[in-house]
């Protein structure tokens, strides 16, 4: 005699402790196994493409801190190189270090915060949150002491940042950096052996290489599938062609491969931050304002700028008509479109396994809905 | 009246005082008590009033005090402080807690059943007191000494299940009760191996009654049972609903939990509950394992026992900070595929040993000892391997398996670096015939 | 779902159980006995002789010290430092807000004004309240008449009393932070501590060179 059964439709709401930021997710499942999954975003929509057009270049970048509110300084990274490339700008050579260091540095709080968050979603009750919590408000205290403010940094401006690191500040970073490695240390050895996570995270919401490419997905989420796609290898800015760091991939494609490809894309950071150190040369941070007016005027045209952000790739696609705002910016948000599989993830798995998956895409709801 | 009642010393000063020559106090050498003869049943109420008075208190306020204590540790463990600002140290954080509890609204849902909405939260706590009235927190400090002792721990702590699913149903919430039916199935798949891991110890003592299970443990039967121990440790975590069994308090598993409609103080007794049930497992895993209030001499017996209870709630809270959640299906796999063939291992290892040695002596109990640890380490590293660890030691990539290349080395062309002019690219684009709205510019 | 994983997760969590808490308890911290009396600057036994009430505070764990945040020089925070004596209204940093936020409000003073005389400012009013102090209006200030300051306990109950007046500009303790102002940096100037009264000793954060205000004033008129 079969069973019978009925699904339940349940309404994950806006305000919910474990979907990262104001999302909904209405959720049909029957018994344990989930059958139907439908997101509903849009609760964070600023309207910040909308905004740019009234606003100056310079201006802008204080919107684009605001949009993946985890990784301000990489959404500026970003953005200026899609407006050096329209304007034709030159950056400066000390510009560009001290923007990838900082980037990098935006990189590993990122990571450090969806490792964290995932732990929290897998029940952990806060522990390694705090952990990797604590390490990061050392990274802000160094962003701090660049540029003023901890999270809002707008620290870039066209041709390279807008001031120089103190005294002091290289000291703090060295030290800062043996502290990451030895917070990462220590997180490792509490989870990445851990048979609880193992069994919660392995085999799960496992995604194959081809519908990952197909569907656009990149960023961690594709390098835990085995696909060689970092843009930082591949289409290299800046200055990283200058610099060597391993590329970091695993095969499994499952909730602990995305998060051991974040740990260890943290460490690979921090290597990348000693090599620029090392390679830094006193000089001017940004160009004299001779070269690149305050008010820059791009000749019409367009650009689009692509770089890898710590949740895939982040592009800004900048349309200028000659004036000192833009035409039209158009933001490429990864987390968007790493967002579009959700289902695929989802349908067919277990409901305890539902945040678990949620929470390895890594989301930032600030820029799902810019 | 039974005079056996008599052998406690707690009710023997209070009842004989009051009653004087009944016949049990003469024998004792108590002559003339405070009320006259013939009203023995009086002294019995008072003593009786006092006794449950005097556990009753305690027991609410070591549950105050652990309140305080746990999220003190919560915050060791995250190296934070915990509350350290109502009251010194914090201490009246608890009384906090309750204020704010007891001033919210208390709701009742339109389709709830509501006798049985407001008794749910008196059946989760009335068995939670009622475990403390056979544990001794000392030399003669006890409500009663059954000698089925064990028997009746293990059937008072079953009751909770009923008022989960009595909670959840008078909610009339269909989600609650499809989460108070996970947290059934946890609770009964559980009970079984915390019953059969006290065989183990109930065979060593010779009986059920805690008194003379303590007055059996020359070693502590930490030593003499791991399997028990490991398995009965496992099994009052889970009953207690504790993290790694947390999923159904959990916040970030389904939206509403059985107790989603319970505000104000029937939530806070149901809290309430929680930490009692924490102190009367910690409480029992103390008399059962630790030899209770044994200890040396010169430091009083109630100290022995508030120190090894202390240290069990450490541990308890230690796990309980340290690791993530188990899925529900992990957590009824690893009771009946895991811990109910330690138990079963554990009773037959001991059987064998008591059958050989009836009357175990200290020395006896030491190769007991001796013989029960290889066993212990065997069977919980085959149980691991037969829940399935294996494969979960390569967490570095495997070097065979195919890792996909994308064709190029580098896009040639579209690295942006110090270029003074408009790439190819973006060149090609403006001039198709979409973009021919914007007009070319030089550099 | 048993192994040998989980022992080294409990070794974490105790080794971390035993490091001092990185909790910073702002904006004060209770203290016992010694600690209330090396705040008062006693020995000890003196301060529970001198001050008995406030010894029996301290026991009982209600004595409370202050602590201070450890912030950087360039800390963006929710106030500003204007020096009017500098400011010629060009509103520049009106000009610059993403926001549009201040309001810059002057009057020539004369109908004839001489070369060199400056505007009068009649009003200059910063919306603290939809400010992001994000700095770009410091950025543009070409004369550092505007700097960001340091505090960020501006909350008031009254949404207009976050509109911040010419005259509470004046009136406020002119902590200015180095954001933006590396000639602060320079003269290794602590905003927590020490305060810029005079305006001469604001500098300027872009001053053209010697030889380039001889060429412009000098040689080419």
């Amino acid at each position: 005699m079969a069973i019978k059964t009925q699904p339940v439709t349940v309404n994950l709401g806006p305000q919910h402790p474990s979907t990262h930021g104001v999302f909904r997710l209405r959720v049909m499942f029957d018994g344990e196994e989930i059958v139907d999954v439908e997101p509903v975003f849009g609760y964070l929509h600023r309207g910040s493409e909308k905004l740019a057009e009234e606003r100056t270049y310079t201006q802008i970048v204080t919107l684009t801190d605001r949009m993946d509110y985890v990784s301000p300084m990489l959404n500026n990274q970003a953005y200026m190189l899609a407006v050096e490339k329209l304007a034709g700008i030159e950056p400066t050579q000390r510009g560009v270090w001290l923007r990838m260091i900082a980037a990098e540095l935006q990189r590993i709080a990122s990571h450090l915060v969806a490792t964290g968050f995932l732990l929290q979603d897998l029940g952990a009750l806060g522990t390694p949150l705090i952990y990797a919590m604590r390490e990061r408000e050392n990274i802000l205290d160094l962003f701090e002491m660049l540029c003023g403010a901890r999270i809002t940094n707008s620290y870039l401006r066209p041709g390279g940042v807008f001031m120089d690191a103190p005294t002091g500040f290289w000291l703090a970073l060295d030290r800062e950096l043996v502290d990451i490695v030895n917070t990462l240390d220590e997180l490792e050895e509490y989870l990445s052996g851990n048979e609880i996570v193992f069994s919660r995270t392995k085999g799960t919401a496992v995604l194959a290489p081809e519908l990952l490419i197909n569907a656009s997905i990149t960023g961690p989420m594709l390098r835990a599938s085995g696909v060689d796609w970092d843009l930082r290898h591949r289409n290299p800015y800046d200055y990283y062609d200058r610099i060597e760091f391993k590329r970091i991939l695993h095969t499994a494609s499952d909730n602990y491969a995305r998060y051991w490809v974040r740990v260890q894309e943290a460490r690979e950071s921090v290597n990348i931050i000693r090599q620029c150190v090392a390679q830094i040369e006193p000089g001017p941070v940004r160009p004299s304002f001779d070269d690149v007016p305050r008010l820059i005027r791009p000749p019409k045209g367009d650009a689009y700028v692509a770089i890898e952000g710590s949740k895939g790739e982040l592009g800004f696609y900048l349309v200028s008509d000659g004036g000192i705002a833009p035409y039209r910016m158009h933001v490429r948000a990864p987390s968007l479109i790493n967002l579009t599989l959700l289902r695929d993830m989802l349908i067919g798995g277990l409901f305890g396994d539902l945040f678990v998956s949620f929470g390895s895409v890594d989301l930032n709801m600030g820029e799902v809905d810019r | 009246m039974d005079p056996a009642f008599l052998d406690n010393s707690l009710w023997r000063n209070i009842y004989c005082n009051l009653a004087g020559d009944s016949a049990g106090c003469a024998a004792r050498e108590y002559s003339a008590g405070m009320l006259p003869t013939g009203m023995e049943w009086l002294a019995f109420a008072l003593a009786a009033a006092a006794i449950i008075g005097l556990f009753v208190n305690g027991v609410l306020g070591g549950v105050i005090v652990l309140i305080w204590g746990e999220r003190r540790l919560f915050g060791r463990f995250q190296t934070r402080t915990g509350p350290n600002r109502w009251g010194p140290f914090g201490l009246l954080t608890p009384v906090a807690d309750a204020i704010k509890t007891m001033f919210k609204e208390d709701v009742v849902p339109k389709d709830a059943d509501r006798i049985l909405f407001n008794l749910a939260p008196v059946m989760i706590a009335a068995p939670a007191l009622l475990v403390f009235s056979v544990i001794p927190f000392g030399v003669g400090t006890y409500v009663a000494d059954l000698n089925v002792g064990v028997l009746f721990i293990m059937a008072v702590t079953s009751l909770t299940t009923l008022a989960v699913l009595t909670a959840a149903w008078s909610s009339g919430n269909r989600i609650a009760i499809l989460s108070a039916f996970r947290s059934v199935a946890l609770l009964i798949s559980y009970e079984i191996p915390m019953a059969l891991a006290l065989v183990g110890v109930i065979m060593l003592a010779g009986s059920m009654s805690l008194g003379q299970i303590i007055g059996a443990q020359s070693i502590p039967f930490i030593l003499v049972q791991p399997l028990a121990v490991f398995v009965f440790f496992i099994a009052a975590m889970a009953e207690m609903a504790r993290a790694p069994f947390d999923l159904t308090e959990a916040e970030s598993e389904l939206a509403a939990g059985y107790l989603n409609d319970y505000a104000s103080m029937k939530f806070g007794i149901f809290f309430l509950a929680e930490f009692m049930a924490e102190i009367s497992t910690s409480a029992i895993i103390t008399v059962l394992f630790l030899s209770g209030w044994r200890g040396w001499e010169p430091v009083p017996s109630h100290l022995w026992f508030g120190a090894k209870l202390i240290l069990v709630l450490f541990v308890i809270i230690w796990f309980r900070m340290t690791l993530p959640r188990l899925r529900i299906d992990q957590v009824l796999k690893l009771a009946w595929k895991g811990l109910f063939e330690l138990t079963l291992i554990n009773i037959i290892v001991t059987a064998v040993l008591i059958a050989i040695w009836p009357e175990p002596t200290t020395t006896r109990l030491w190769i007991m000892a001796a013989v029960n640890w290889p066993v212990a380490i065997i069977s919980i590293w085959a149980v691991s391997k037969l829940l399935g660890t294996s494969g979960y030691d390569d967490t570095e990539p495997d070097s065979d398996a195919p890792v996909y290349p994308v064709a190029t080395e580098q896009i040639p062309g579209s690295a942006v670096h110090i270029s003074g002019v408009t790439g190819p690219d973006t060149q090609a684009r403006m001039s198709s015939p979409a973009n021919s709205h914007i007009e070319q510019g030089g550099n | 779902m048993i192994g040998l994983g989980l022992p080294r997760g409990f070794l974490v969590t105790l080794k971390n159980f035993v490091r001092a808490p990185v909790t910073v308890q702002y904006p004060d911290r209770h203290v016992g006995l010694f600690g209330a009396a090396k705040e008062a600057g006693m020995n000890p036994f003196r301060f529970v002789v001198k001050r008995p009430v406030d010894s029996i505070k301290a026991i009982a764990g209600l004595a409370t010290v202050p602590v201070a945040l450890e912030q950087s020089p360039r800390f963006r925070g929710n106030e500003f430092t204007f020096y009017e004596d500098r400011c010629t209204a060009c509103a520049s940093c009106a000009k610059y807000c993403p926001l549009g936020i201040i309001e810059i409000v002057s009057v020539p003073g004369k109908i004839d004004a001489q070369e060199g005389e400056s505007y009068k400012l009649e009003v200059f009013d910063i919306d603290i309240g939809r400010c992001m102090f994000c700095g770009l209006c410091v950025e543009a200030c070409p004369y550092d008449a505007l700097h960001m300051g340091t505090k960020f306990e501006r909350s008031t109950y009254v949404r207009d009393e976050l509109i911040v007046t010419l005259d509470e500009l004046n009136a406020a303790e002119k902590k200015p932070s180095s954001f933006y102002r590396p000639q602060f940096e320079e003269n290794a100037f602590d905003p927590y501590t020490e305060t810029v009264d005079d305006h001469y000793d604001a500098g300027r954060h872009e001053r053209p060179s010697d030889e380039d205000l001889k060429k412009k004033w000098v040689d080419e008129r």
